[in-house]
């Protein structure tokens, strides 16, 4: 149950990370969901990329709407504000209090129901609108709260646990994303935190609109045969474009992969992704040519996985309204209310 | 024979026009030329849901006694449009005038023979004159101001002076427009005689303002401290964000940096600008949409989440007719109950109801104090006709020793000093407990936000006691809510009675015309002017010392009337309904009528008929 609280029991050999908060600091209330659950292997992935960045827990927002996805942001980041909303409306949410202050870091975390159904409107805009966010969708395929619904990120002809196959297609959100201009696209697994980790510190420090589809198999409606989101299903067709390390600034670069096999991008804050190239001549910084090879190897039957496309020099909606760099929120009186003299000056136009 | 009517500053009339023509601004132009003279107006746009091509009207009652509702009636008529050439004509009242372009000549028949016929060749004059079809459509409309202006005494030298401000700074359009409007004058001083109806300079205005309450209301939220506005385009509410926009550059970007101390969307439907108004409340900026009542239909799940999980919003919510469509153009009250009670299960949400753009301006800043306060969703409910018709009224008034109300927030320092923080904790008793921003403190105030059931301390909660105690607390809210939000107005009559009368939002004008005809009849009405939901205890106090109060209202199904029965326990017998729906503006000629009637029922109605504007 989500209201009794974890022991606070630590290991005597936790090393804390620059700011000195333990990885305990990052965590959340006791997951409620099924035991070898794909989101709790995820909200694992979150507490760890938040640890490793030395974030203050505090200045992360996590938002969320509805469904077993939605319900993982109360199992992380404990300290942190986090907002439950409602089905499908994360994004506007998040585009809201990303308005209201700049500075906090904005996590949502949807998932395919959530976001490719009822909310498929919402992501579209908030990804369009720039909102500065890391937007984490929890990919199962399966309405699982409701008990095995397809949701429409099964694919077509894959067999639900019921034995009903799906006859309709099936919306890429990695597709979407990128046609939509999110400046940081991934895709990801739950069961490859190796993968993973990496990649939510990228997003997090990734300075605009960041989308991680991460496939993560629901162990109770769709990790049979005949589903294309079982954990064997992934494992098969997995096709990893690269390997990811996330370099905060000031810290050394190292690079154990052979010279002319990994490219460096250095993101708007100064950190500095280094991609080791898994598939030759993939290059996540051309956006077109990633639309191309997603299309390709989806045919093929692989689910391309990695950092697909990054642009290290992202807008965001802030830049495009030209608001001011502070906090709206913190904004007093004196900035926000002009008073009578400009009143008088507005009265005396309109006789 | 029915003699012409004759007046001095009190008569209506209304330009019948086609959308589109260019003539909305020479319109206007003629309306203030009048509120120039010093003879208070009263405007009315009736337009249809197009941009070009359909009939539209703009009626102007010029009153020298201040009566800003709309009359009824039409004294003369400035028939520009002949698609409604036989009900514009048909509405003018017996006695009155007919204006209209004598160019082709129309059979008789199309005539009434109680009206006075004024034919002006407005179409010949401009073709005489131009030779470009746009300048032949535009400067026809400066022309039949010129000619008006000389038929009813209107001094040319304002309109002269309203041109000169309009086109500031291009000479060439000032003279063009001179030119135009001198020809009207000439031709009308070469070939009549001024008319039975007059205007004659007078001292009825004051400094009084001519704003629209969208242009108020968005001006209001400038003043509340709002800095996010997310919104999506709906007739009759667009104006007032676009307003709020406008006033945000004017007065909001920071002069050394030139950045904006506001950030507005334009949302892809009306359920993301709700969700991006509480996004940013749940953040601690002052934040609102604007909508009318399709959008509110479309916004009440998340507006119970603002209720459930105490978030501050405010909504605008431009009343037009409904349902669904309904009439997008026309005027209604008919969203009081929808969103009172917006979304699903037990909820009630604050209600604003201003009279007049003056108070649009003030209720709507406003409500941001509530809301923060309240921690929920307030709505400020204008309706079009004080929404996009620009009104008379006293000049908007700033206290500067004011300062914004942000509630209940406990802050860093206090989280430091070990203040127990519960986020759904009722420490005072008033119902309201603290919150916090996100981000204020590292290991402390920190909560999780949800739509379900919780404890007071936001943890997760479904038993039954929990819940209650949860949602008992938030009509102890609602109670405090009472006591905050802008109490009526009582107008007593002359002289003690037990019959009275309940108004609200734009009736207010027409209803105090009302009283005054009813007290020149010898019937004493007491007037509530209610302003704001929940109802306070002057309200009660009304309903309990009143045998019978007519309620009167915009809608079809008694709306308001059914707030007071279901939440104050006014007796249904003792309420008697009073309602006006067709989508015009409400009437003191209707309000007296359909009290009368209901007053003394034997009493014969009165011999002159009571005749209702057609649209």
């Amino acid at each position: 149950m989500t209201y009794i609280a974890k022991p606070k029991l630590h290991h005597p050999a936790l090393t804390p990370n620059g700011l000195g908060y333990l990885r305990r600091d990052y965590e959340g209330s006791v997951s409620t969901l099924c035991a070898g659950c794909g989101h709790d292997s995820i909200s694992a992935a979150i507490i760890q990329a938040a640890y490793e960045l030395d974030l203050p827990p505090h200045r992360v927002a996590k938002l969320s709407g509805i469904g077993c996805s939605s319900k993982t942001p109360d199992y992380f980041l404990g300290n942190s504000h986090g907002f439950n909303t409602v089905h499908g409306r994360m994004p506007s949410v998040t585009t809201g209090a990303n308005l209201a202050n700049r500075e906090l870091i904005y996590l949502g975390v949807s998932g395919d129901g959530d976001s490719a159904s009822i909310g498929l409107g919402q992501f579209a805009h908030a990804i369009r609108r720039g909102v500065n966010m890391t937007y984490i969708v929890e990919n199962n395929g399966v309405y699982g709260l409701t008990k095995g619904q397809f949701s429409a990120t099964s694919d077509r002809g894959s067999k639900s646990k019921k034995g009903v196959v799906n006859h309709d297609a099936a919306i890429d959100m990695v597709g979407l994303a990128l046609q939509l201009g999110a400046t940081f696209v991934a895709r990801s697994f739950s069961g490859d935190k190796a993968q993973l980790v990496p990649l939510i510190k990228a997003a997090l420090r990734h300075p605009g609109p960041a989308f991680i589809d991460t496939l993560s198999p629901c162990v109770q409606f769709n990790n049979h045969a005949g589903s294309t989101k079982s954990y064997d299903y992934v494992r098969e067709h997995n096709e990893a474009v690269n390997r990811l390390d996330v370099i905060a600034d000031r810290k050394p670069i190292e690079v154990d992969y052979e010279p002319g096999t990994t490219i460096s991008v250095t993101q708007h804050d100064g950190s500095v992704l280094a991609l080791h190239k898994l598939s030759d001549h993939y290059d996540p910084t051309d956006r077109i040519a990633a639309m191309a090879y997603l299309g390709e190897r989806q045919a093929a039957g692989e689910i391309v996985t990695g950092l697909l496309y990054v642009d290290p020099e992202p807008g965001d909606l802030h830049g495009a309204l030209g608001t001011t760099d502070r906090p709206l929120n913190s904004l007093s009186d004196a900035e926000l209310v002009p008073g009578q003299a400009a009143l008088d000056r507005i009265n005396a136009g309109l006789r | 024979m029915t003699a012409p009517l004759a007046a001095v500053n009190d008569f209506v009339v209304k330009f019948a026009n086609v959308n589109g023509s260019g003539s909305a601004s020479a319109n206007s132009m003629f309306a203030k030329a009048v509120l120039r003279m010093g003879v208070p107006v009263a405007v009315r746009n009736i337009f249809p849901s197009n941009i070009q091509g359909l009939p539209t009207w703009f009626e102007v009652r010029v009153t020298e006694a201040g009566h800003l509702g709309r009359r009824g009636g039409v004294d003369m008529m400035v028939a520009m449009n002949p698609q409604t050439w036989d009900r514009d004509v048909a509405e003018i009242e017996p006695g009155g005038y007919l204006f209209y372009d004598s160019t082709k000549p129309m059979p008789a028949s199309k005539f009434r023979d109680d009206i006075t016929v004024v034919g002006v060749p407005l179409t010949a004059i401009c073709n005489a004159a131009y030779t470009v079809a746009r300048e032949r459509q535009l400067f026809k409309n400066i022309i039949y101001v010129g000619a008006l202006a000389s038929l009813l005494g209107i001094e040319i030298a304002v309109i002269e002076q309203l041109l000169a401000e309009q086109f500031e700074g291009r000479e060439k359009l000032i003279k063009a427009n001179f030119d135009a409007l001198h020809m009207g004058r000439d031709w009308v001083k070469d070939n009549m005689a001024p008319l039975g109806l007059q205007v004659r300079r007078a001292d009825a205005v004051g400094d009084r303002i001519f704003i629209e309450g969208n242009q108020a209301a968005g001006l209001g939220a400038v003043y509340g401290g709002a800095t996010v506005c997310a919104w999506y385009p709906i007739t009759p509410s667009t104006s007032l964000a676009e307003a709020f926009t406008s006033y945000c550059q004017e007065l909001r970007v920071d002069p050394e940096s030139g950045k904006a101390n506001f950030a507005i969307v334009q949302a892809e439907d009306e359920i993301a600008s709700i969700g991006m108004v509480i996004g940013a409340g749940w953040n601690g900026a002052r934040a609102f949409t604007a909508t009318s009542g399709p959008g509110v239909s479309l916004m009440t799940e998340f507006i119970g989440l603002s209720y459930f999980a105490e978030i501050p919003a405010v909504i605008f919510d431009v009343q037009r007719g409904g349902p669904s469509t309904g009439m997008p153009t026309r005027t209604q009250q008919a969203d009081l109950i929808g969103a009172a009670y917006a979304s699903h299960g037990d909820t009630k949400h604050p209600m604003l109801l201003p009279m007049d753009p003056g108070e649009c301006f003030t209720f709507a800043a406003q409500a941001f104090d509530l809301a923060d306060r309240l921690q929920t969703t307030v709505f400020v409910m204008l309706d079009l006709d004080m929404g996009m018709n620009e009104w008379l009224v006293e000049p908007l008034k700033w206290d500067e020793s004011r300062r914004m109300d942000r509630g209940k927030v406990m802050t860093y320092e206090e989280l430091e000093a070990g203040r127990d923080f519960g986020r759904y904790l009722d420490v005072d008793g008033d119902g309201i407990p603290f919150r916090t921003y996100p981000g204020v403190h590292p290991t402390r105030g920190g909560y999780f936000t949800r739509g379900t059931s919780r404890n007071p301390y936001a943890r997760y909660s479904e038993e039954g006691s929990v819940y209650v105690d949860n949602v008992q607390r938030l009509l102890r809210k609602f109670e405090t809510a009472k006591t905050l939000v802008p109490a009526p107005v009582l107008t007593r009559a002359s002289q003690p009675t037990r019959e009275g009368v309940i108004y609200y939002g734009s009736t207010g004008p027409a209803m105090h015309e009302a009283l005054g005809l009813f007290e020149g009849q010898g019937r004493r009405l007491d007037a509530l002017r209610i302003r704001a939901f929940p109802f306070s205890s002057e309200v009660d106090e009304f309903l309990a010392s009143h045998d019978r109060i007519f309620v009167v209202e915009q809608n079809r199904d008694a709306q308001l009337r059914t707030l007071l029965m279901a939440e104050n326990g006014g007796d249904p017998d003792r309420l008697v309904p009073v309602l006006h729906f067709d989508g015009t503006p409400i009437t003191a000629r209707f309000i007296v009528s359909a009290i009368t009637q209901m007053m003394d029922a034997t009493q014969p109605p009165g011999s002159r008929p009571l005749r209702e504007a057609a649209e």
